[in-house]
């Protein structure tokens, strides 16, 4: 038991440093993200994905045929840890290239692969999700939009929520239901969509949080070809698991405070000598030790070459109440003052208050908590499914509300 | 990243689980627990020798397996599986482990063969009362050559042959070796909210003894071995906790209310899905603290005290929740749910309550910081 790499892997290690090294800066106090506006920042991440994919580390586990390294998961494992120890300014091709772009090469035809796959891994087009909507979240299988064949093309009317990046992405991977007559699992389509064409319009949501970092989408009588169709005609569904199954490995990272902020907060406040306080710190150097080392777990399966358990399903189960948590205390440690938000006046510039009100939002986004333990509870223990009291009934017979 | 056991130390838990299956079901666990004259599993215990598991971390010229604490840390958890109803954990994590850290080379060649060949059951002695023990509170004294004073709950102790012992000597502490079959030993047994591991009250009038260790050095000594046998309580914690959730599981699944399977019901589902990630953040957590204890890391007093806080309450979690999912019959004698419940409130107290170890975290977090 060690937590060394392999001969290989310290090669792969060494090579990608070098590389970073020659195009990067170590990261600083703040991130890029915070020293650059919203265009700059756009501007450098579309340069680093193309240097990234030049250089043969842009998506390490792709086959070498479509433009990937033809690498180990581990390899890329490996890659991700050291570009997170530079100034990267990556984010924007999260979703794509970890989502929609593999569900084009599962299902997309020979002409989609050359017209999208490239571009993509590149920096040059961006591309998201439209998935979720008003009233089809954790059950996305109830959706609304229509998508109506008219000749040789569909007619897209209606709209989604909380796509992430929809205002700056050129491309989109869109949901629809094509028949309501049929279950609701049975009735859905998967197309491409040109997110850059009239009656498409975008909205930014202002979040509970105070910020504006997702979207609504509006569809009005927008044409997509038939042949930007992704899978059979009613196949939606099964086209949007592949998407789905791809999403946990895109989404993850650490979320904000731990409990070495709160410590050293509480150093400063006296707060150490608090017993309770002590006590708390404990139980969350535990529980982030016990994600990190999950990690560390779900890694050896991969070097070894093994499919890592589902032990990683825990993740964002732990981290998100985990935040919430620590930042709820460090709030209160404040007293009547930790109500404050002026980031110049409070301690470690207001992090806390930031990410009390970023943490709801964290629990909900990527299978909401009580979604994630359905799928512990079903996948990982084989407990029966909920009752589903609409799992034969044609959707437009369904209650809704 | 190796963060794992090998596949040989897998091996050895899967032959040790078939074994432990089929030489220590329910039945001989509850052997122990109806007799209030059987104080362990005798039958259990000889099976245990014989396999030699008693010398896997011992070395080769004592007469042990040579191998190391992973391996034990395996068997740990499949033991915790079992609630195996014999003297293991008080002779292999605390004793053995002891006389490793502190013995002596005639004392460790004296004893530790013994160990291996059953002929010496071992027991940790450090609580006398309520409270955890340390060097001011102490009141068992040891002069040089014998031992005086009183130690309860001692765990095993009423079927150990001898013990380790933290007693007051001078202003400070010491660790001291005590054969219980001597002179100057009388001992009573204790009822405990586990009757499965027997647990006796020993009182010493100048008992004979000898000093692991330097005079003084009782209480970092008493912190060392406290530091390996949390992991590897731990891991039997973890095979407890695994064994709970397993049962709740499938009660869930074949268990039947209003027309279906409770494990249907998101009350349920959520429940055992806490239980799942409470369980993996132990393991995790155990896995780090068997990394630091096998390979001596300087890290080992934050990862023993992580895996066993984790532990405890992995263990304390699933078995409570066990005996919920299973309603009213898990409040009955005969239903094994209660045994769980048991064993997991006796592994949280036995090396000091999960409190301790948090304030022994957060004083190791704090050092390291200000280092």
């Amino acid at each position: 038991m060690d937590f060394n790499d392999t001969k290989e892997e310290a090669e792969f290690r060494a090579e990608a440093r070098a590389f970073l090294g020659k195009h990067l800066e170590p990261k600083g106090d703040k991130p890029l993200r915070q020293r650059v506006d919203g265009t700059e920042f756009m501007k450098l991440a579309k340069q680093w994905q193309k240097t990234k994919s030049e250089g043969g580390y842009a998506q390490i586990t792709w086959p070498k045929e479509i433009g990937g390294r033809g690498g180990t998961p581990m390899q890329q494992v490996i890659w991700n840890q050291e570009e997170g120890k530079f100034d990267a300014p990556t984010g924007p091709f999260t979703i794509g290239l970890g989502m929609c772009i593999p569900t084009v090469i599962a299902f997309g035809s020979d002409e989609h692969k050359k017209r999208y796959v490239g571009k993509a891994m590149k920096g040059e087009e961006i591309w998201c999700q439209l998935f979720s909507e008003p009233s089809a979240g954790s059950d996305v299988a109830g959706l609304k939009t229509r998508a109506v064949k008219d000749g040789d093309e569909w007619v897209i009317n209606g709209q989604k929520v909380w796509t992430s990046g929809a205002h700056y992405s050129d491309y989109g991977i869109l949901l629809t239901r094509t028949d309501s007559s049929v279950p609701k699992h049975k009735g859905l389509t998967m197309f491409i969509v040109d997110m850059k064409q009239a009656g498409v319009e975008v909205r930014p949501i202002h979040q509970a949080s105070g910020g504006r970092e997702f979207n609504e989408v509006y569809f009005t009588d927008v044409r997509i070809p038939d042949s930007d169709r992704l899978g059979d005609v009613g196949q939606g569904w099964k086209v949007a698991i592949v998407t789905l199954m791809n999403e946990r490995l895109a989404v993850g990272g650490s979320p904000g405070p731990d409990w070495a902020e709160i410590m050293a907060y509480a150093k400063e406040a006296g707060t150490m000598s608090d017993q309770a306080f002590r006590e708390k710190l404990a139980d969350w150097y535990v529980a982030a030790q016990g994600y990190k080392l999950t990690k560390f777990r779900t890694q050896t399966a991969l070097s070894r070459g093994q499919t890592p358990g589902p032990e990683n399903s825990i993740g964002k189960i732990i981290t998100a109440n985990h935040l919430q948590d620590i930042c709820n205390s460090a709030i209160e440690m404040q007293d009547h003052y930790g109500i404050l938000t002026d980031s110049d006046r409070m301690p470690a510039d207001a992090i806390f208050q930031q990410s009390f009100m970023w943490a709801p939002g964290l629990r909900i986004a990527g299978g909401t908590d009580e979604i994630l333990k359905n799928i512990i509870a079903e996948r990982v223990l084989g407990l029966p499914q909920d009752v589903r009291v609409d799992k034969d009934v044609a959707f437009d017979q369904m209650k809704s509300g | 990243m190796n963060f794992d056991f090998s596949e040989d130390q897998k091996f050895l838990g899967n032959e040790a689980r078939k074994f432990l299956e089929a030489e220590c079901p329910m039945t001989a666990v509850r052997l122990v627990l109806n007799d209030d004259d059987m104080s362990q599993n005798e039958t259990v215990w000889n099976k245990v020798v014989e396999m030699g598991w008693l010398g896997t971390a011992i070395p080769e010229e004592h007469g042990g397996l040579g191998l190391g604490l992973l391996e034990v840390c395996v068997l740990a958890e499949e033991m915790g599986r079992v609630l195996a109803p014999v003297p293991w954990a008080s002779t292999v994590y605390f004793f053995t482990e002891a006389l490793k850290i502190a013995g002596s080379d005639a004392q460790q060649a004296d004893i530790l063969p013994r160990i291996v060949s059953g002929d010496v059951v071992g027991c940790y002695a450090a609580s006398e009362g309520p409270g955890n023990p340390d060097a001011g509170n102490l009141k068992t004294v040891f002069d040089g050559t014998t031992l005086s004073g009183a130690k309860l709950p001692v765990t095993d102790g009423d079927v150990a042959t001898h013990a380790v012992v933290l007693a007051k000597e001078g202003s400070g502490a010491s660790l001291v070796l005590v054969d219980l079959t001597g002179a100057g030993v009388t001992r009573k047994t204790l009822q405990t909210l586990d009757p499965t591991r027997s647990h006796a009250e020993i009182t010493f009038d100048k008992a004979p003894a000898t000093r692991l260790g330097k005079a003084g050095d009782g209480e970092m000594l008493n912190d060392q071995v406290l530091d390996h046998a949390a992991v590897l309580l731990a891991f039997e914690q973890l095979g407890g906790a695994s064994r709970a959730l397993e049962m709740a599981t499938a009660y869930a699944k074949e268990r039947y209310a209003f027309g279906r399977p409770i494990g249907g019901n998101q009350a349920i589902k959520h429940k055992l899905a806490e239980m799942y990630v409470k369980n993996e953040v132990a393991r995790s957590n155990c896995f780090y603290g068997a990394w630091a204890v096998s390979t001596g890391a300087a890290e080992l007093p934050e990862a023993a005290a992580a895996a066993r806080i984790a532990a405890c309450e992995a263990f304390w979690f699933a078995s409570k929740e066990n005996i919920q999912t299973h309603g009213g019959m898990g409040f009955t004698w005969e239903v094994d749910c209660h045994l769980f419940y048991r064993r997991a409130k006796l592994l949280a107290v036995q090396a000091g309550a999960p409190k301790v170890w948090k304030e022994k975290l957060v004083r190791t977090l704090e050092n390291k910081n200000a280092a």
